[in-house]
């Protein structure tokens, strides 16, 4: 017996806290894969820490979405019994992890928006969201000075890392525009006060990869052209790979308590 | 830097030990006294300590492997961020065992190189794969048991640093128990196929995991001297009696069945297993276990891939160290 997709009634308020929660249940994912197999035992329990963290705001912001939806689901159903075309998360962290400065370059990016994304949420008027942001900024805030070091280190380091540091950068420039795309939804838990506008957070998004790009001798692509769709489903093709391997479980031995 | 003062102290040859010194630290060891880094002590006591706390040291890391296999798979996500933790914790045993046989003189670059290069060894119970999700409660249960039940004597152990980083050890190893334990205990209150899974990984590990206490105590090579230096507390097999004892009863709770026919209770309430294939044992330390070549590929991967990055943490680390010095001169 297969198991069957749920069906989620993504109101504007469930699919905002998914969108999130899949970013960081993928991203921690995309982490995870490194535990054992890291450059150094420092950066095995780096990576698995902010792994754990994204996990950890992945399964508030699910439950919350489950209880926004007011169904039967909850935070393992939305993550495992969904497929490709229901995930909602950026394009960025389903990226594989590629080497080491990929996978660092991949989360300076993230983390540069989720903090302050997660800073501006802390003002929501759903409280939940509010507190949900309150500790998830404190994290984000640790994983970008993580990433922003390595990538200080990587690109001042050596001719090698400073080659690979910017083929990342160069890399996954693409995926980074989607982070601040809204749609009509949202625009209106944004005027509720409820959701983050992320438009007015690009310009200090910026200026904080240019000033560490600046230090760590890196240049950011001038190309504006942007992929889209995670945030309708439109994945790239290694998604699906990711979750027949996160899912594999519960989609071999449906309906069963782990 | 504290090490690196020590490895200075090391090099000088100390030739033939002075008599009166090894009285008087055999004495101390007698008295219950710690041992701590800058102490004198005998070379073949220094020698021994790095060999076992290294080990530890590379167990904790190769170990990391088996249990990461399912971090990615782990069926739901409260499971999966309880792996990862406990992943990550082993890496931290890593990082300290490492840490304390700094203190007697060789840098964990080398003691890695030594495990790369095939010449020191890991617990030979990480070269059995991990199967199932049942593998993983196993693991805890039976695997993370047998190590504390090994472990529990070393926080008492004579060598200061190993002591303590026993005692932080022993109280994650413990949680580590509990919750594989946990995770047995639902698989067998669930589906006749999870019970089934639960039975499977019992008896794939039981018999590798009686082998972690090493060779029956007639054939042990090392235990005399770690006995009289305090390194060693109990024999092999009183810690595999121990551990069989204790973990009968709780095999028994959960309604699973210890894939020894012939193991009898005697009148002293002692389980009795039956002979080890001890056969097998040489094998897997000999290198020929299902996973060695796979771990050691893994972790040599790991290392030669990691190169780059640790080279650019250095070349960064000189520049801006260059830097300050030119700025200080200005």
């Amino acid at each position: 017996m297969a198991t069957a997709n749920i069906e989620v009634s993504e109101t504007p308020l469930v699919l905002y806290a998914l969108r999130r929660a899949d970013d960081a249940l993928i991203l921690g994912h995309r982490l995870s894969e490194w535990c054992g197999h890291a450059p150094m035992l420092e950066e095995d329990m780096a990576l698995s820490n902010i792994a754990l963290d994204l996990i950890g705001q992945a399964r508030e912001l699910y439950s919350y979405a489950a209880k926004a939806e007011g169904g039967d689901n909850d935070e393992d159903k939305l993550a495992y019994l969904r497929d490709v075309r229901q995930y909602r998360n950026l394009l960025l962290v389903e990226q594989p992890n590629g080497d080491f400065a990929q996978t660092l370059v991949r989360q300076f990016f993230y983390s540069a928006f989720a903090d302050l994304h997660w800073r501006a949420m802390m003002s929501s008027r759903d409280t939940t969201l509010a507190a949900i942001a309150a500790k998830s900024e404190k994290e984000s805030a640790y994983h970008l000075r993580h990433a922003s070091e390595w990538l200080i280190r990587l690109g001042d380091g050596t001719e090698e890392s400073h080659t690979r540091a910017q083929a990342a950068i160069d890399h996954l420039w693409a995926f980074t525009g989607e982070m601040f795309a809204v749609d009509d939804g949202e625009r209106a838990l944004i005027h509720a006060g409820i959701a983050v506008d992320p438009g007015p957070l690009r310009g200090r998004w910026l200026q904080t990869l240019s000033d560490v790009a600046h230090e760590a001798t890196l240049i950011l692509p001038q190309n504006d052209w942007m992929q889209q769709g995670g945030r309708a489903g439109r994945h790239s093709e290694h998604l699906g790979h990711l979750l027949s391997e996160l899912q594999s479980m519960q989609r071999t031995f449906p309906g069963l308590t782990w | 830097m504290y090490t690196q003062a020590l490895n200075t102290a090391e090099a000088d040859d100390r030739g033939l030990e002075d008599a009166a010194e090894a009285a008087q630290f055999q004495a101390r060891i007698d008295a219950e006294e710690r041992i701590e880094p800058n102490d004198w002590m005998p070379a073949a006591y220094r020698k021994t300590l790095t060999r076992q706390i290294s080990q530890h040291a590379h167990s904790e890391i190769v170990g990391m492997l088996p249990e990461g296999n399912w971090i990615t798979r782990a069926p739901t996500l409260r499971r999966k961020a309880a792996l990862l933790a406990k992943v990550q914790d082993e890496c931290g045993h890593g990082l300290y065992l490492y840490a304390a046989a700094e203190t007697l003189g060789s840098s964990r670059e080398e003691l890695v190189d030594a495990m790369l290069a095939g010449k020191a060894k890991y617990s030979s119970i990480f070269n059995y794969p991990t199967l199932t999700w049942a593998d993983i409660g196993t693991i805890g249960w039976l695997v993370d048991g047998a190590a504390i039940m090994n472990q529990i004597p070393l926080c008492r152990c004579s060598y200061g640093p190993y002591a303590r980083a026993m005692i932080r050890v022993c109280k994650e190893e413990s949680f580590h128990q509990r919750q594989g334990y946990e995770i047995m205990l639902t698989l067998c209150r669930g589906s006749d196929e999870q019970k089934a899974m639960a039975q499977d990984a019992l008896n794939r590990w039981w018999w590798p995991v009686l082998m972690m206490f090493g060779p029956p105590d007639a054939t042990s090579q090392h235990s005399d001297a770690s006995t009289k230096w305090k390194i060693k507390r109990f024999s092999n097999d009183e810690l595999r009696q121990k551990f069989v004892d204790a973990t009968v009863p709780q095999a028994q709770y959960l309604g699973l069945t210890i894939p020894d026919p012939g193991m009898t209770q005697d009148a002293d309430g002692h389980w009795r297993y039956s002979e080890i294939d001890w056969t097998e044992f040489k094998q897997v330390l000999a290198g020929n276990g299902p996973c060695n070549r796979d771990r050691m590929a893994a972790r040599r991967k790991a290392h030669a891939e990691g190169a780059w990055v640790r080279e650019a943490a250095a070349a960064y680390a000189a520049k801006r160290a260059q830097r300050q010095t030119a700025q200080a001169a200005e």
